[in-house]
């Protein structure tokens, strides 16, 4: 196999190369070699195909994404915001907090385990390159209809990925979600959220500047997994007889990842490096050439000093492989001998692979040869930008006339019973701990509160007791009815998750799940979505510090539901003040918020097969009031639920399993309507019986709705003249399923 | 009184068994793999994660580093140790206490808040117990099914050498629902699930597990 450089590059202009099959389109081949004035070199051909893709280059989202710089509110919170790896907020006391969702979707259907581990690990690296020790995972996922038979390939695989990974790393993995749908069946979500806390000083960026300063990569060694479409160049170009087709799908090594974490929390606390990026998509490609465009001049890299798990891999298969665990850091001559002690002190392959240069070019060279010599802006940050078309399409009219609050309903108590042992024992209600239980909750030694929580609770300052909450959530059926409602009712849930908590909410984060964007129908969609959250953000006042875009998560032409998971981040002046979604004791119970006839999409409708209709109205000042109480009144509050899917109804039976009792209510007006509509903006609250008229007082005040539903105490869930349900019965229903489904 | 606290590569719940220490009334001293000294330590605690990666074997390798090689000595002329977890697994495998733990009988890794009954108050780490009390600590572990042959069993039952026994549930499978054990001079002590996770009822299910640093502290005062 011979090598391409760029001198034979120069010379041989007419050369045949395989753009096309590198999924690059023909414009944008041009457009390469203009920017070059020569062919690309094969190597080079390779870094600009996967740093010009969809996944790296942004570039079916990027005119929508803008909104969330032009519409951003004021932010005094805000440290570092969209652009780098992830965003950072000030939380008080000199500590900053960064956190991230991103998605490992495509990789987790073809190869559950490692698909959703090595997801796990990419957002982990991202927090850790910020300068902060993560200290929490989330992850909000999504499969198809949970009796189908893939689904039961796919969950556990899932599951045991995020636990083997998350669990041997030392973080903590305390919330997030799980929900099935059928429009997940070919396309599973597999999002993972980190949180991560560092002091101000010790923030880091993703830059390569002062020439003469030298480019170390340490980590795991670079092996030849999650190489894609590259593997054409080798097998198609140069070689017919070679074997083709590596492991797409990377392989993770935690055990790695853990002393990656502390090597690099040690030398960040010694403040050697000038920049850092960890290797995640499209690896060393990436890594170099945003370091360079992001710092004050070139780069220079001798590529075969790169240490190899595998001899034979060629430049391009080394500049593409996505090998995890992995990190490049930018470091001044005289402190290389202290970084490289430190390495050594925890066992971490470090070596010196090139140095900062005072041109504008990235120039990488194997064995003396300069095969990559490109400025290194057009790579990571010139890539396309298309305006794709969009429009609602023609049978959202329909879709949206075809309302839930049309369907038959129950009205006798005996129908109301079983709907509502029906719903509480649904898959998407059902009770998660066999999935929890897989996740280690307790690591580090700073959980308040995780799921089934509301928001999970972090404890950051064991003296101040500081902490911060973070919950994540979305309705794709919400979305799929009105992708800009479904935004914002996603948006007001987490916020309302973390005001329920006793935090202050503070930032947003996201993670846009959508079909394909050459679709105009899925592109409306995923462009109303972005409006809203941009509009929503502005409206509450945070800001969105960072997200991530996965397209094409459909098969043929059928997309998943609009997914935009959306993360809030508040933060806690004192943990031990956090409001528990469980009591103790006899309490009042009341309901905060005002209940419409708001049916469709919700969950009842999804009992029905019914998806139609328009989802519940939002209203982000009633949000803004109802934390702004909570926060408030926080003394005052035993226990506080956030009401979602599946309306009161579920949300008290929760309160109700969780805390080991039953209640008598009372329900003026339609039962029904009064039980399952899912009418945003509501919390369920437990008071002392004896701050209940005063705690009333406050939110009428404040011109929130109340109502005084009943007491806690006893076996059963009375909702007088109307039904009575036995606890043991609720509790048998709602823990059963997921176990019978995949245990 | 000092008490050391050893991190190996992929130890987890270090900071977390220091954290006991220190709310026992304890100073916690950080004994580093790589290191022979043990710092003139009145105990050694080896706490949870996966020491090495728990390749090849859960604590296989953990055994041959340096700071084993001077505790393993130390423990046999009375050193009190105590390994949690990962830990426990690292005892066995130096020979510290009999037996092994294996797969929990799930196959699934498990976190959960888990009663158990303390059975032997007469150990350096239980001393400080009252015999019989029942108490909830966390459990997580994939690898917790503690198994021996029965000769062992019945020597371990015999002398008073089961410490914890699991109340309700046998979480992993082990035999006799075995959730620690002591060896015979009641000076090392290896247990599955977690005390130093359950110091405070703000970030643990209770402060029940506290007693186990306290009772290191009252015996050897």
């Amino acid at each position: 196999m011979s090598l391409d450089t760029v001198a034979i590059a120069s010379t041989t202009p007419e050369t045949t190369q395989p753009w096309r099959e590198l999924g690059l389109k023909e414009d944008e081949y041009a457009r390469i070699r203009e920017i070059l004035g020569r062919r690309p070199t094969s190597s080079e051909l390779a870094m600009y195909s996967v740093m010009w893709s969809e996944h790296c280059s942004y570039k079916s989202s990027k005119v929508h994404l803008r909104q969330f710089g032009e519409k951003a509110p004021k932010s005094d919170a805000l440290l570092v915001g969209i652009g780098e790896n992830a965003g950072v907020v000030d939380v008080g006391q000199g500590y900053a907090v960064t956190f991230k969702v991103e998605s490992h979707n495509h990789p987790s259907f073809i190869e559950p385990y490692q698909g959703a581990a090595t997801g796990v690990g990419g957002i982990v690296r991202d927090i850790l390159t910020m300068g902060a020790r993560p200290v929490a995972i989330l992850d909000p996922l999504r499969f198809g209809s949970a009796d189908a038979a893939d689904t039961k390939r796919v969950l556990p695989g899932v599951i045991a990925g995020i636990g083997g990974y998350g669990n041997c790393i030392g973080v903590p993995t305390v919330g997030g979600e799980v929900i099935f749908d059928k429009s997940y069946a070919g396309n599973p979500l597999v999002n993972a959220l980190c949180v991560g806390v560092m002091r101000h000083e010790d923030i880091k960026l993703a830059k390569a500047s002062g020439t003469g300063n030298l480019v170390v990569l340490f980590g795991a060694k670079t092996g030849g997994d999650g190489i894609g479409g590259v593997s054409v160049l080798a097998s198609e170009t140069f070689d017919e007889k070679k074997p083709t087709k590596r492991p797409a799908v990377q392989v993770g090594d935690p055990f790695t990842e853990k002393v990656l974490i502390e090597c690099s929390l040690e030398i960040f606390k010694e403040d050697l490096v000038v920049g850092i990026q960890d290797l995640g998509g499209a690896g060393l490609s990436c890594a170099t050439s945003e370091l360079a465009s992001a710092g004050t001049g070139g780069m220079r890299v001798e590529l075969d000093r790169v240490p190899l798990r595998d001899a034979n891999l060629s430049p391009e298969e080394i500049l593409m492989s996505e090998s995890q665990e992995r990190m490049c850091a930018v470091v001044e001559p005289s402190k290389i001998d202290r970084f490289l002690e430190i390495c050594k002190k925890w066992d971490v392959v470090a070596t010196v692979i090139g140095e900062v240069t005072s041109g504008n070019h990235l120039e990488i060279t194997w064995h003396g040869q300069l095969i990559v010599d490109v400025p290194p802006r057009t790579v990571a940050h010139d890539g396309p930008v298309y305006q794709r078309p969009f429009h609602r399409p023609k049978s959202q009219e329909e879709l949206v006339a075809n309302g839930a609050e049309k369907l038959d309903r129950p009205s006798s108590g005996k129908d109301l019973a079983d709907a509502i042992v029906d719903l509480i024992s649904s898959p998407n209600m059902a009770d998660k701990s066999w999935i929890t239980s897989q996740y280690d909750k307790y690591v580090q030694g700073n959980t308040v509160a995780a799921g089934p929580s509301d928001a999970a609770v972090i404890r950051i300052d064991e003296q101040s007791f500081l902490g911060v909450a973070v919950a994540t959530d979305c309705n794709g059926r919400f979305c799929a009815l009105d992708p800009y409602e479904g935004t914002q009712l996603a948006l007001a849930e987490a916020f309302r998750n973390v005001a329920v908590s006793g935090a202050k909410p503070l930032a947003i984060t996201n993670c846009l799940n959508f079909g394909s964007p050459e679709d105009p129908g899925v592109m409306w969609q995923f462009a109303e979505s972005v409006r809203a959250l941009a509009d929503g953000a502005l409206e509450m006042g945070l800001p969105v510090t960072g997200g991530n875009v996965s397209f094409y998560n459909q098969t043929g032409n059928v997309a998943i539901l609009p997914t935009p998971v959306i993360g809030v981040l508040g933060v806690i002046d004192d943990v031990r003040k956090a409001i528990p979604y469980k009591f103790s004791g006899e309490k009042e119970l009341i309901l905060l918020g005002e209940t419409l006839e708001e049916l469709s999409g919700g969950e009842w409708a999804d009992r029905h097969g019914h998806l139609g209709g328009i989802p519940p109205r939002v209203n982000l000042q009633r949000e803004i009031a109802l934390a702004k109480f909570i926060d408030a009144q926080r003394d005052f509050i035993a226990a506080a639920h956030d009401l979602s899917d599946g309306g009161l109804a579920v949300a008290l039976i929760e309160m109700l399993l969780h805390s080991e009792t039953g209640a008598t209510i009372s329900i003026h007006g339609d039962p029904f309507m009064h039980l399952f509509s899912e009418s945003s903006g509501r919390i369920l609250l437990a008071v002392n019986p004896e701050d209940s008229n005063y705690l009333v007082g406050k939110a009428t005040d404040a011109g929130i709705t109340t109502t005084r539903l009943g007491k806690s105490g006893g076996e059963n869930l009375e909702i007088a003249g109307v039904l009575s349900l036995s606890m043991i019965h609720l509790r048998e229903a709602n823990q059963r399923t997921i176990p019978e489904l995949f245990g | 009184m000092r008490v050391g606290v050893v991190t190996f590569p992929g130890t987890l719940d270090d900071h977390d068994a220091a954290r006991a220490v220190r709310f026992a009334g304890g100073e916690a001293i950080s004994l580093w793999h790589g290191d022979k000294d043990l710092q003139d330590v009145a105990g050694v605690i080896l706490p949870g994660g996966f020491s090495y990666g728990d390749y090849l074997r859960c604590g296989a390798i953990a055994r041959f580093s340096p700071i084993m090689r001077a505790i393993i000595p130390a423990a046999e002329k009375g050193l009190p140790v105590l390994g949690i977890c990962n830990g426990f697994q690292v005892l066995c495998e130096s020979h510290l206490l009999p037996g092994a733990l294996t797969r929990n009988v799930g196959l699934h890794f498990l976190c959960r808040d888990q009663e158990i009954e303390i059975v032997n108050n007469d150990s350096a780490w239980t001393a400080d117990f009252a015999k019989g009390s029942k108490i909830t600590i966390p459990l997580k572990n994939g690898e917790g099914s503690f198994q021996c042959d029965d000769k062992t069993l019945k020597d371990l039952e015999e002398n008073n050498r089961v410490i914890a026994r699991y109340v309700g549930v046998n979480p992993n499978g082990s035999r006799n629902a075995i959730a620690g054990i002591t060896n015979e001079r009641g000076n090392v002590v290896g247990i599955m699930p977690h005390p130093e996770h359950a110091i405070d009822p703000l970030t643990g299910p209770t402060a029940d597990g506290l007693s186990f640093f306290t009772s290191l502290l009252k015996t050897r005062v």
